[in-house]
Parts: structure tokens; sequence; C-alpha cells
């Protein structure tokens, strides 16, 4: 599913040039479920937002389900972002002025659905997550879990192959925090890939394979 | 383009922070407003300065006599010397490009004692003597019967036009006028029409007090001679009045033994240099009022942008998340211009209506007070100037939305992710 060869990326900083990804090589098949460990600093959000399109990189190879992702147009990079990958983030980020259900059928707008339509579909994936009474309540009136659960639905309903989660239980307290891996285990049971950055091991542990990336290198694959 | 979601966005945003919505708005308002206040009440005096000319061909030349300033052919200078009957056939026989020719003499009437009496009535008016062709000249709307003929000049009938203050003065409240008598300097006239000036203010006062007579029968009853006051002169359409002007100022000064030199001799006034300059005014007026109209709107339009691009800023964490999740930059760019637009039309729409309510308001309130409107009259904008108003405003919403959302589109997805 994701193939990466040899990636690097330098950030300009001023004068200085930081050198982040130090030539990764990566294989992720498609149905796994991996986590990336490290500190900070370490790379593992950059590698993310590089897998995500969010980011490009200098030098390598990207091939994200047999495509190569290299000097895309942004819009071109927006419309594999659409229908390809899922972003579940570690604050959330629902908008603040759409109600749980009209954010989560915010990728379908984009694919221009019609209102209606997609706003039904996106009460399906509200149920699936036991969120159905919460649909017309805006994100600053749900917990921190719902607003996750929100995100985790909204990233679904592009039937995308990939789901990125960058640190999602990082603003959840234990129990919700199972919660959300339980969702996302189930997802990946589903046949998506989905690719967790985490600091906690708990969570690491709940993933197929684990790969730890030390100042820009992958230093070491544990399968869980 | 039409999706329901669009417009929340573009709601939210606005009423995000009302003051500074309002602040943005006003300053397209103002802009709006002031060009349409100003476009008016231009309007306003044009018509108001132009309604003063009545209904008079503007390709026409008046011409009189004065005192010679110069010694000519044995004569001294100083002398006075009158137009006279063969001059109105000369004039017309060797100037072809004549359209209206009409010679005019006045009896009396300025700064005297009563001059025209019926029954125990009486009042001062001033006594015209025309050809028909004045009313062609200066037109005059004839409210009942008619304007001298040529049958009345033939044949020195005694007749007469009044204006509706005579008509006021001479006779009672519910008297017609028509086919009855008025003694004019001592002589007994018949009405045969009655006319209301087409000016405004003053000077439409002035005219409804004349009386008119046929020139020929003035002539004769008064013991003129054959003596003319004044020429009145229309060009045809396609010949420049001033032509005509000058041909029969040459006609003239020959034929009076006056010196082709003699500047002052022979007095005229051609309105058509007249009207042209006012018309230069105008559209200097009208230059003017576009240049600071439009340059209000332009920092209406400049205050727009301004603020669409802190919007952008404060948003840009917003619009991170919906690139992430698929917008494309078409997506983001046109949702910011639609916002700027309609922020722009709204603002400028609702100047618009305001300033055309203010001026019908001004219109009402000069109607009802009977106010003296001599120089301003039905201030207002034609319908196509408020459309193209708009279409500017429009344009100007796009304008305005272009440089925020060409800088919302420019930031990487992830720094605008990231961006706190």
């Amino acid at each position: 599913m994701i193939k990466i060869n040899q990636i690097h990326k330098s950030y300009l900083t001023g004068q200085n040039s930081l050198h982040v990804l130090k030539g990764i090589d990566l294989n992720i098949e498609a149905g796994e479920m991996i986590s990336i460990m490290g500190a900070s600093g370490s790379g593992k959000s950059t590698l993310l937002n590089i897998l995500g399109i969010l980011d490009n990189y200098d030098s390598g190879a990207y091939f994200l389900d047999g495509i190569k992702i290299e000097k895309l147009t942004e819009r071109k990079a927006a419309q594999l972002r659409n229908k390809m990958l899922g972003f579940v983030f570690q604050s959330f980020n629902l908008v603040s002025f759409k109600n749980a259900m009209e954010n989560v059928a915010l990728p379908l707008y984009y694919q221009n659905v019609p209102r209606k339509k997609r706003n039904l579909i996106a009460m399906e994936y509200l149920d699936r997550m036991g969120l159905k009474d919460w649909a017309h309540h805006l994100p600053n009136e749900l917990s921190g879990g719902q607003k996750q659960r929100v995100a985790i639905a909204r990233a679904l309903i592009g039937k995308p192959k990939v789901i990125l989660a960058d640190e999602p239980t990082g603003a959840l307290d234990s129990t919700t925090s199972l919660e959300v891996m339980d969702l996302l285990q189930e997802i990946n049971a589903n046949g998506i890939t989905v690719i967790i950055v985490t600091h906690e091991h708990d969570i690491a542990k709940r993933t197929g394979k684990t790969i730890r990336i030390t100042d820009g290198n992958i230093t070491e694959i544990i399968v869980n | 383009m039409f999706d329901l979601d669009r417009w929340q966005e573009i709601y939210h945003v606005l009423k995000k922070n009302k003051l500074r919505t309002f602040l943005t708005a006003f300053g397209v308002f103002w802009g709006i407003f002031m060009l349409v206040i100003m476009l008016g009440s231009g309007n306003g005096l044009e018509r108001g300065v132009t309604q003063n000319f009545g209904d008079m061909a503007t390709n026409s030349v008046f011409i009189w006599t004065q005192q010679t300033s110069v010694p000519y052919k044995g004569f001294p200078r100083g002398r006075n010397y009158f137009f006279t009957n063969e001059d109105v056939i000369a004039i017309r026989h060797s100037i072809p490009e004549i359209k209206y020719l009409a010679p005019r003499i006045q009896a009396g009437g300025f700064m005297q004692t009563n001059n025209v009496i019926r029954g125990l009535k009486s009042g001062v008016f001033n006594i015209m003597g025309d050809y028909p062709a004045f009313n062609k000249i200066d037109p005059l709307n004839i409210t009942t019967g008619r304007f001298i003929n040529d049958l009345d000049i033939k044949e020195k009938r005694k007749v007469t036009v009044i204006g509706t203050r005579v008509v006021d003065i001479l006779f009672n409240k519910d008297e017609n006028p028509m086919n009855k008598y008025i003694q004019i300097q001592g002589v007994y006239f018949k009405v045969i029409g009655v006319f209301i000036s087409k000016r405004t203010g003053e000077q439409a006062n002035q005219e409804n007090q004349n009386i008119y007579l046929p020139f020929t029968t003035l002539q004769q009853t008064y013991n003129y001679g054959n003596a003319v006051g004044f020429f009145s002169i229309t060009s045809k359409d396609d010949i420049p009045v001033s032509v005509v002007e000058e041909k029969a100022i040459r006609v003239l000064k020959k034929r009076h033994s006056i010196a082709p030199s003699d500047e002052s001799a022979v007095g005229h006034f051609n309105l058509k240099k007249e009207f042209d300059q006012m018309q230069g005014l105008f559209f200097g007026i009208r230059f003017l009022v576009w240049i600071v109209g439009t340059g209000t709107l332009l920092a209406g339009v400049i205050g727009v942008s301004n603020i669409m691009l802190v919007v952008v800023k404060e948003r840009t964490k917003e619009i991170g998340i919906q690139r992430a999740l698929g917008a494309t930059p078409w997506n983001v760019i046109s949702q910011i211009i639609t916002e700027s637009v309609v922020l722009t039309t709204f603002a400028g729409y609702f100047g618009l209506v305001v300033g055309v309510g203010l001026l019908e308001l001004i219109n009402f309130l000069l109607g009802s007070s009977g106010a003296n409107t001599e120089m301003f009259v039905h201030p207002g904008i034609d319908f196509s100037v408020a459309i193209t108003a708009l279409s500017i405003l429009v344009v100007c919403g796009v304008i305005a939305g272009l440089i925020p959302a060409r800088r919302a589109v420019s930031i990487k997805p992830i720094d605008a992710l990231r961006y706190e």
C-alpha cells in the first residue's frame, strides 16, 4: 500500500538547514496496522505528513497504492488526500461552526456530493460511532472522546485506503484512549491500513508493528 | 456554488466579529452612498439649469442694436440706429442657412405705470410684437387657444396671446379669458390664446407676465414705423449657428453703414456658445464626481481586502483542516472571494438604496415645500448608472478577495495545520 525509498527531508531555518529525515525506507502492506514511535524531534511527524501528502520531500520516492507521489499540483494532492487518506489529529481539528454531522460530511462536500445525501451518509457513520444523538451538536458541546470519534467518522466517510493518526489519544484520558484504540482496531479489521504516530507504549503495543525512529533514521522495527 | 455549507461559512465568518464586519461594510456603503448622492445632486443641478433654458432651441443667436463705436463713411461714433423691416427681408434672402428668423419689437412694460387695463383691473406687463416663428425658437406652452399665426401678421389683426399671470390679474377666478378683450396701452385686443412658461422659478414668473401681439400689428398700432427691436435666428440643423451669426452681422453692418471693424455696434448673444460652456461645466462636475466617488469606493474596497486578509490569517488553521480533508485551492479561493463579494455587494446595495432614498426624500421635500428650486430640479440617478455602480462593486469584491485568497492557498497545508 505504502512504499517509500530513501526519503530525505530537511527544513531551512534561517541560515541553517535541519536534516530531519535521513533516508527512510519503509514498506507497509494493505491492511496492516503500524505504529511509529520516537522522541520529539525525531522526525516521526514529518514522516507522517509526507505520507499524508501534506508536506513534500527532498529526495527519494513515495508510492501510495502504486501512484508515485511526486511534484503533484495542490489540486491533485487535495484530491488524493480526499479519496485515499483519512486524518485523525491529536487536537481533533473539527470545524468549530459546523455541527458533528456537518463535520463528518465535510470530505464529501469537497467531492460535490449533494448536501442531503452527504448528511445522510454522515448520520450513518455517526450512528456507527454511537453518536447519533449528538449529530446536531457543535464541537464545543462534545467531550474529548466524542470529538475524536467524530473526527474518526470524518476520516472514514471518504472510504480511504489509509488512516493516518497523529497522536490520536494524546489529548484523551486512559479510558477514552482505550475506546478510541478499539475503534481504530475495528477499522483495521475491516481492511483499512492504519498508521498511528504515538509515544505511548500501551498504544503502540496494540498495533501489529512498531517502527522506532531516532534522529531521522529507522532504528528498530518491532513486531508486536 | 449554491451549497448551503458555503453560505453557512460566510455567515459564520461575518458574524464572528460583528463590529469589524459592520465597519468594513460601512466603508463600501459610504463609498457608493456618496457616489449616488453626488451624481444625483449633479444631475439635479444640471436639470435645474437646463430647464432655465426652457425648450429654447440651443442653436439660436439673438441680435440687437447698440451705439456705434467707430466713425465710418462720414458718420461719427456714438450713433444710434434701428433695424428695419427691410433688414428682415435682406437677411432672409442672403442667408440660406437660416431655419427660423423671428424679428421682435417690444412696446414698453419695463418699470412703467399700468399699461394694460380690463374694466376695473389693471397691471404692468411686457408687450412683445412677434412672428409665429418665435414660438419655434423659444417655445411656450399654449394651454388654451393658439399662438400668433401668419394670417394675424398679414392682416395686422388686433389679437393677443397672454401669460397665466396676466390672466390671474385681469380676469376673475372662474372667468374664461378666451375671446375677451383687454385694453393694451389704449387699444383693445382680443385674447386668442393663453400660455404658461416652460421655464422654472423667477424666469418663469417673468415670462408668464408677457403679452404677445402680432409683430406687424404692434408696429402699426404704436407708431414704430418699420423699426425692428431685435432678431432671434436659428440655424438649420446641420449648420453651426456661429456661421449664421457672422453672416447676419455682416449683412446688417453693411446695410447700416457700420465699420466692419466695429465690435460693439451690433449686440449679439450666441446661445449655443453659452450652452456649450454650460455643458463643459457639467462634464467637469460629473468627471469630478466620478473621481471622488470611485476614490471613496476604492478606499472602502481596500478596507474589505484588508479585513479579508485578517480573516484569512485568523482562519489559517481552519483552512489547513479543510485542505487536509480534500479542499482544492479553488475551493478555498472561491470561498474567500464569495465572502468578499457578498460583503461588498450587500454593503453597496444598501448604500445605493439609502442614497436613492435620500434623493427621493429631497425630491419630495422640494416638491411639497414649494421652495424656489430654480437651480436644483429633480435630483436623481439613472437606472443604468445604478446598475453600473453595482457591477463595479461586484468586480471590486472579486478583486478585494483575490489577494487574501491567494495568500490563503500559498501556505502549505501542513504549515496551515500547525498554525496556532
